[in-house]
């Protein structure tokens, strides 16, 4: 329908648009009529039959897929092609802001207004909204190290929350039984996580997309039902009480001091994180990752030798799943296998899918929406999980590489390096 | 002697899509293996270059000046390590990567730098990352596209693409370099710019080549010997004169005996 639809006049096509969203608001009206229309009192043994939420249900849902379809054709006929002079204008002043972004002036100014800001937050937002971002920074850093796996490495991984439950765990174990103090725990965590990652890495090396999907999948559950049963280690369901929080050489802090400390450790954390995996991205690692994801027999053709590539990424990616539960623990005090269901992983999933994948500042937005957006949210928390499917179907569709999506690096090579380039090649040949 | 396949055959399940085949590339030597489509003229290159594991056979290789040594059976990416090269029949760039990006993966098995060198940037691994950047350059250079550095590999015309995948097998290092039909959707000037291309390296670069090729012309004008395949096994061998008159490879062609 799509090479017609786009030749005929305008007039015949909203027509056929609205033909099509009328089969589709009746089809939606006979579906929902026996919820929305009938309802039984058991009590008073009578039914009522509310005719007039058919009118809401057929009216909402031929709006809903007339405009689906408009965007849906705009996308197909082209963006450049159908530029109306609002979204001229928009990439106009878009190419302003990142034009004056790229003045170090501008640039610094604009760091130093994150920097207050961030620093600020605790003081100004008090504890329970620096409670809030305390969590969707855990799962910036959660995202941060699925894209290296998923993002970068280009495998499909959902098994990742296993990891963090790994980190978690040795905290409160190694503290429970040897005392283990919170700073100490951060590196075991990581190297915990990183461990686990490789270790069942190397059995599904083979394994790709839905294969190791599945796999993955089926890893994080047995992880949670081993934390469960195996009893005598784990306590079980019960879990672990009375973890210590993070401290300072015997200095005792208030709750409230507690909370503001864990979020700068958090906000340092994060910082480590965008660091590290900015210099993984722009090294010869981090190409290996891109390329392994784009074509592996080709990138096994250029010499790469795929298998340690692949357990790099998920080592990489599993440590900083370790990390993160470490905080996790030392912040709730309380743990136990309930907070590590395969749901957990899936948010982690649609931090990075939501955001763009490989992209840095797309997962930390991914992250920031996912978790902030159903917090302040709260009134429409039975909703939840429906906006979050339209969402995310909404943004397949619309916009598949993500919110931000990844640019890759432009290298620049100057005139004089040219010159010697252009020495060996021969001028007279040209592409 | 730089290539030397003894009896290389290679089974999917039933079927003999390579059959013993013997195959020598000389150094210095541009060889072309021709054949029908289907004849196993591309799964003979993945059993080289270690893609697909040969059913029976050896695969010998020797860079000039060093010891011959086996390479069968060897992971891809070590037998690329080794000095074999390839370029694919169906072009396998690394499309959202940039075109300097897809060149500087060719240059990485000759790189050291791991992990922990790319998280602190030492000397050593900057250094490196600098020379990558600069050599891979040249080899676009080399093969006329270093005007589309920066541009993404998937938005390059598919003459250019093809160039895209030499320079990225040059970036290896080989002494070989195996061509799957580099010709292939080429118009005819992009095709004698690409037999120029590849007398150059032969020449200025020492390389010997071993091309799989349907452009008869090209063929005949380019290569010094020509293997002839037909359901994976060889028919004919020779000079291009010797190969163009061989019955067996009419035949092959038209498919029918025009020697009774
Ligand atoms: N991975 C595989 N599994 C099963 N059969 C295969 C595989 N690869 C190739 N074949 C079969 O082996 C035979 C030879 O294929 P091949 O691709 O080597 O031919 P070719 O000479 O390169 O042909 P063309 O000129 O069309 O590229 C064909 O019959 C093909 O179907
Ligand atoms: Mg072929």
């Amino acid at each position: 329908m799509s090479s017609q639809a786009t030749t005929q006049p305008q007039p015949r096509r909203y027509l056929a648009y609205a033909r099509r969203s009328l089969l589709v608001s009746i089809w939606f009206a006979i579906l929902t009529f026996p919820i929305i229309v009938i309802r039984a009192n058991t009590i008073t043994g009578t039914i009522t039959w509310r005719w007039h939420n058919i009118g809401w249900i057929v009216g909402g849902t031929f709006v809903g897929s007339w405009i689906w379809r408009y965007f849906l054709e705009r996308k197909r006929a082209g963006a450049a092609a159908t530029m109306g002079p609002l979204r001229q204008r928009l990439a106009a002043s878009r190419a302003i802001v990142a034009q004056a972004v790229r003045r170090p002036a501008v640039a610094r100014g604009g760091i130093a207004a994150l920097l207050l800001l961030v620093v600020a937050f605790p003081f100004v937002g008090g504890m329970y909204q620096t409670n809030i971002m305390t969590t969707a920074l855990l799962y910036v850093v959660l995202g941060l190290g699925l894209n290296i796996i998923i993002g970068l490495g280009g495998m499909l991984h959902i098994g990742y929350i296993a990891f963090y439950a790994l980190g978690a765990y040795s905290y409160a174990l190694l503290n429970f039984h040897f005392g283990l103090n919170f700073w100490l725990a951060l590196p075991v965590g990581a190297l915990v996580g990183g461990l686990f990652s490789l270790a069942i890495g190397i059995p599904v090396l083979r394994l790709r997309g839905d294969y190791l999907a599945i796999v993955t999948l089926a890893f994080a559950e047995i992880t949670r039902l081993v934390l469960e049963n195996w009893s005598s280690l784990t306590f079980g369901t019960a879990g672990i009480r009375n973890i210590p929080r993070p401290a300072i050489a015997g200095i005792r802090l208030t709750l409230p001091q507690t909370t503001t400390f864990v979020y700068f450790i958090m906000i340092l954390m994060v910082a480590l994180t965008i660091f590290v995996v900015n210099r993984l991205e722009n090294s010869r690692i981090g190409r290996q990752f891109v390329a392994m994801k784009e074509d592996f027999i080709a990138c096994q053709a250029m010499g790469v030798n795929i298998a340690r590539t692949k357990l790099a990424a998920l080592g990489l990616g599993g440590m900083w799943a370790g990390l993160a539960g470490v905080v996790f623990a030392a912040r709730t005090t309380f743990i136990n296998p309930a907070s590590f269901t395969v749901w957990e992983s899936i948010i982690v999933l649609c931090t990075v899918v939501l955001g763009g994948m490989g992209s840095i500042p797309g997962v930390i937005t991914g992250a920031l929406v996912l978790i902030l957006v159903p917090e302040y949210l709260r009134a429409f928390a039975q909703f939840r999980m429906l906006l979050f499917g339209a969402v995310l179907v909404t943004m397949m569709v619309f916009r598949p590489g993500g919110l931000i999506q990844k640019r890759r690096r432009a290298y620049t090579i100057s005139a004089q390096e040219k010159q010697v380039a252009g020495e060996i090649g021969d001028p007279g040949i040209q592409g | 002697m730089v290539l030397d396949v003894r009896g290389l055959t290679m089974d999917f399940g039933g079927l003999r899509a390579v059959d013993h085949v013997d195959l020598q590339v000389n150094e210095g030597e541009i060889v072309a293996l021709i054949g029908p489509n289907g004849a196993g003229k591309t799964t003979f290159f993945n059993c080289v270059t270690g893609m697909y594991v040969p059913t029976a056979g050896t695969v010998t290789i020797a860079r000039p000046g060093t010891d011959a040594r086996q390479i069968t059976r060897m992971r891809p990416h070590l037998i690329t390590a080794q000095g074999l090269a390839r370029t694919f029949q169906n072009i396998r760039l690394f499309s959202e990567m940039t075109v300097l990006e897809n060149v500087m993966i060719g240059r990485d098995c000759r790189l050291s730098a791991g992990i922990l060198g790319a998280i602190v940037r030492n000397r050593k691994t900057v250094a490196e990352e600098k020379q990558v950047v600069l050599d891979s350059y040249a080899m676009l250079e080399m093969v006329g596209i270093g005007r589309w550095a920066n541009e993404t590999a998937k938005n390059l015309p598919y003459g250019a693409q093809r160039r895209l995948e030499i320079a990225r097998a040059l970036a290896t290092e080989p002494f070989l370099l195996l061509l799957d039909e580099p010709a292939a959707g080429m118009n005819p000037q992009e095709t004698r710019d690409l037999v120029a291309l590849i007398r150059r390296l032969r020449t200025d670069h020492h390389l010997s080549i071993f091309l799989i090729e349907h452009d008869m012309s090209l063929v005949m004008t380019l290569s010094e010997r020509i293997y002839v395949m037909d359901y994976g096994k060889l028919i004919a061998v020779g000079d291009p004169g010797e190969v163009r008159r061989d019955p067996s490879v009419i035949k092959a062609y038209l498919g029918e005996d025009v020697s009774a």
